[in-house]
């Protein structure tokens, strides 16, 4: 039985969340102010399944890992100067809009086909990683559309682990209300996984990482297709960021009880 | 890992050398101009190590005339750069103390005692007087303000672009390596791992004034005779989204003397869309044990001149840093066997007109182009190559010329303030050839206890309980004693008036990855057990070195933006006579995460 795994994980871009982010209207799509000058950084969605896949490959000799993004090539050589330092990955870079203001259809269509492309990629071992979610104005779909053009059936969403059991099943721990999982088992790959946040912390940069991995990012943004997203039949009606909900109160002279017991309260609900 | 040349820290001065280089390793037709020494075959290896998360968390209140950076992009447009905008108005204001509550000497009580006269005359409530003129020395007409943070991320899209030149952010290095009075490459910091050795036939030193590697280097091979770099000052900024009625105009320059205390100046720049950068600096020579710049920050803020064009504003983005204030006295080695000195660390700040970002990347053009010439001869980079090239490039320049003028026009402060300021006029209107002279003192042999610095005003056994108090309930010792001294509280409004905790969380977005070894680091803790200034603990731009009981500091790296003041503000020598303080400095990852600064 073959135990290793093929693992593309599926990332885009998008503008480092901690930054002042103001939506702008243009002419064509809406975008951010500033947008190209703001630092960007992997979505972190992406992150956590980039981290779960290395940790996996890591387990089962023979795997490999390909980080598949589609991005605007020069901002995604900035990002790849911080996440190659990560983990091992091999680099499969499409020259595209940054993610959000675009057709999760079209993506999705553009990812599956750079997945396709894959030199050596074996099907029958393949594990299609990505963000349940992302941190940009993705509309949380392009993960099932990349799924469903490859062929791919098994999918699920809000991972938060995936073990190998011993006759090779994979068993798959989803998200769910009341801070529970729902426990799934399937044969194993071909598989689709949209993660939550994983239960792996951000590697540290180990620059020994990152030389090894430049030594294919740098020619893959070279070979770096690009491609263009009609955004045909998409009209977004309304922009705004997620509602901020940090909400400063200042009181003069509370003690620390009565700090302690509001906390409670907020906690409370 | 071998490479040909490893740069240390990304601002401008490497900023200026990397744009240089890498439009010599880029040709049209994709072939190297450069072969590599490292990798025989391959084009020119470069790498620049960046301690900060990414390039463009960078901090500086940048007014400057951009002649050495609009000549390196010839036929652009530097003021369409996010945040960037023309100088369109200069003042230098004097602020007099509304409060009653600054530290003035006499001749500043009159000169307050004519302002409010003037301003009843005037019907002002400003409690302020706009300079009538201002020397030419200190004006930046026709030049640009600008978001540093900005400026360093669209210089790396320029440089990264060409592909010739690998950048790595949240990589600090640890040390340069040193064989035999050679710089032979650089370690980079452990980060988890064992901290990888890079080597390089040139290690470009361009890692601010309180990098390690540049340090070290000064502690390796000496600074030159009569050099040295003992005058400092912390510069602490907010990014301001002004009220939509601000009348402020894009390109607007103030300086500001005489408050919130009469060392300590202040600027705000308006950038476009209702931006506004404002901000103090707080000097070395500002002999308070008990300086926290913050503070101070907020009530520059509310003084009434400035606060009617901040009022309704909201806090965008927060930052500190240490500025190298010796200048041409404080000029290290600048080439030595494998390695080369640009930047701010290397003594290029104009001290006289305040100007150090255009003079970085002055310098490492400069650099670039000895480098060039250097690999088309095939030369090596020995101390007398580089002497020969960089250095003749730099003594040639306006850079040399300006801060030859520039050299002593601020001994003056060491005696006072408006000592200092006729130290500068002088220097300025004379081109350097008159100046009031005088020795430079260590800061730390500036630095006396409390009970010295609030002789006469708080009595000692007062100023005791009170730091006992506030060090048993975590408060400000700082606050308490301007409390006392008649400042009154800061009126927080939640937006822009915010706590120092909540400056880091909305505006700084500091961040450290857990984990990792303190870079700040004291010494000798028996020193600080009778230190009586404690000074390291009042400094701290993020609050992150705290007092306890047994007089030791404790250091939590996770709130450290990185600003270095606590390395000159420790009132301790290492040792008798030693230039060093009892604090470490060393390199570290995290801090700031704003991109506008």
């Amino acid at each position: 039985m073959s135990d290793f795994f093929h693992i593309v994980v599926c990332g885009g871009v998008v503008p480092d969340p901690l930054q002042t982010l103001e939506p702008a209207t243009t002419p064509g799509t809406p975008s951010l102010k500033n947008e190209g000058m703001l630092p960007a950084v992997l979505d972190p969605w992406a992150g956590h399944a980039l981290y779960e896949a290395a940790n996996l490959a890591k387990q089962f000799a023979g795997s490999r890992v390909w980080l598949v993004s589609l991005a605007p090539r020069a901002k995604l050589q900035q990002v790849m100067m911080t996440v190659a330092q990560k983990v091992a990955f091999e680099l499969v870079a499409v020259d595209g809009p940054a993610g959000g203001f675009t057709d999760a259809t079209e993506t999705g269509l553009v990812l599956a086909q750079a997945i396709r492309g894959i030199a050596g990629l074996d099907r029958s071992r393949l594990l299609v990683f990505g963000g349940w979610e992302s941190a940009s104005r993705g509309a949380g779909i392009t993960l099932q559309i990349v799924g469903e053009e490859l062929g791919i059936h098994d999918q699920f969403q809000g991972v938060d682990q995936i073990t190998v059991e011993a006759n090779g099943a994979l068993k798959v721990l989803e998200r769910i209300e009341g801070g529970r999982h729902q426990v799934s088992e399937c044969a194993g790959a071909p598989l689709v996984a949209g993660w939550a946040t994983g239960n792996l912390p951000e590697p540290r940069n180990d620059p020994r990482v990152g030389m090894a991995n430049m030594r294919g990012v740098m020619p893959a943004l070279q070979r770096a297709k690009s491609t263009k997203l009609s955004g045909d039949g998409v009209e977004f009606l309304e922009v705004s960021l997620p509602k901020q909900q940090r909400q400063t109160k200042v009181v003069e002279g509370m003690g620390r009880e009565q700090i302690a017991q509001e906390i409670v309260r907020w906690m409370q609900g | 890992m071998d490479a040909d040349i490893v740069c240390v820290g990304f601002g401008p001065a490497m900023g200026g050398f990397l744009t240089t280089l890498s439009r010599e390793l880029q040709r049209a037709s994709g072939s190297t101009s450069l072969e590599s020494m490292a990798a025989p075959g391959l084009p020119l290896q470069v790498m620049c190590y960046e301690r900060a998360d990414d390039v463009a968390f960078g901090v500086s209140g940048v007014v400057t005339r951009a002649r050495a950076i609009s000549d390196s992009f010839p036929g652009v447009d530097l003021a369409q750069i996010p945040m960037a905008a023309r100088v369109s108005e200069e003042r230098v204001i004097y602020l007099g103390d509304p409060l009653g509550a600054s530290r003035r000497p006499r001749w500043m009580r009159l000169a307050d005692g004519a302002v409010r006269k003037l301003n009843r005359v005037r019907g002002s409530q400003a409690h302020a007087i706009e300079l009538p003129w201002t020397p030419s020395f200190l004006h930046k007409q026709g030049g640009l303000t600008f978001s540093l943070g900005q400026f360093n991320q669209w210089v790396a899209n320029q440089v990264l672009s060409t592909g010739t030149v690998q950048i790595w952010p949240g990589t600090p290095v640890a040390s340069a390596v040193i064989e035999q009075n050679r710089v032979a490459g650089v370690r980079l910091l452990d980060q988890g791992g064992p901290g990888m050795e890079v080597r390089a036939q040139l290690t470009v030193v361009g890692d601010g004034p309180v990098g390690p590697v540049g340090r070290q280097l000064d502690e390796q091979f000496g600074m030159p005779d009569g050099h040295h770099q003992r005058e400092w000052a912390v510069g602490m900024k907010m990014v301001v989204d002004l009220a939509p009625e601000s009348q402020l105009r894009p390109g607007t320059v103030w300086h500001t003397i005489g408050f919130p205390e009469p060392e300590i100046f202040g600027f705000l720049y308006v950038h476009p869309d209702r931006v506004a950068s404002v901000g103090i600096f707080v000097p070395s020579w500002f002999d308070s044990p008990v300086r926290t710049a913050y503070r101070y920050l907020q009530h520059w803020m509310l003084h009434p001149y400035i606060w009617p064009h901040l009022k309704g504003g909201r806090l965008r983005s927060w930052g500190a840093k240490t500025l190298g204030e010796s200048g041409r006295q404080g000029e290290p080695c600048l080439g030595g066997d494998g390695y080369a000195r640009i930047g701010e660390s290397s003594g290029c700040t104009n001290v006289l007109t305040g100007s150090g970002v255009d003079e970085a990347w002055l310098t490492g053009v400069q650099l670039g182009e000895g480098v060039i010439e250097l690999l088309r001869a095939k030369r090596p980079f020995t101390r007398r190559n580089l002497e020969d090239t960089y250095v003749q490039r730099r003594r040639r320049s306006w850079v040399e010329a300006e801060s030859m003028v520039a050299a002593h026009a601020r001994d003056g402060f060491q005696k006072g303030v408006l000592r200092g300021f006729l130290g500068m006029a002088l220097a300025g209107m004379s081109g350097g050839k008159l100046t009031l002279r005088g020795e430079i003192r260590r800061p730390q042999d500036r630095l006396n206890g409390l009970e010295e610095f609030f002789k006469g005003r708080i009595p000692a056994a007062e100023l005791r309980t009170m730091r006992e108090r506030c060090s048993v309930e975590g408060k400000s010792l700082h606050g308490a004693l301007m409390e006392m001294c008649g400042w009154p509280a800061i009126p927080y409004d939640g937006q822009l008036l915010v706590s120092h905790q909540d400056a880091l969380l909305m505006g700084g977005k500091v961040q450290a990855a857990p984990g990792g070894e303190d870079h700040v680091v004291f010494l000798r803790p028996e020193l600080c057990e009778v230190c009586g200034a404690r000074t390291c603990v009042e400094i701290c731009s993020g609050q992150a070195i705290t007092a306890t009981a047994s007089g030791r500091p404790t250091f939590d790296r996770e709130k450290c933006i990185h600003c270095g003041a606590c390395l000159w503000s420790c009132a301790q020598s290492l040792e008798e006579g030693s230039e060093r303080t009892n604090i470490a400095f060393r390199a570290g990852a995290g801090g700031l995460h704003s991109a506008e600064n």
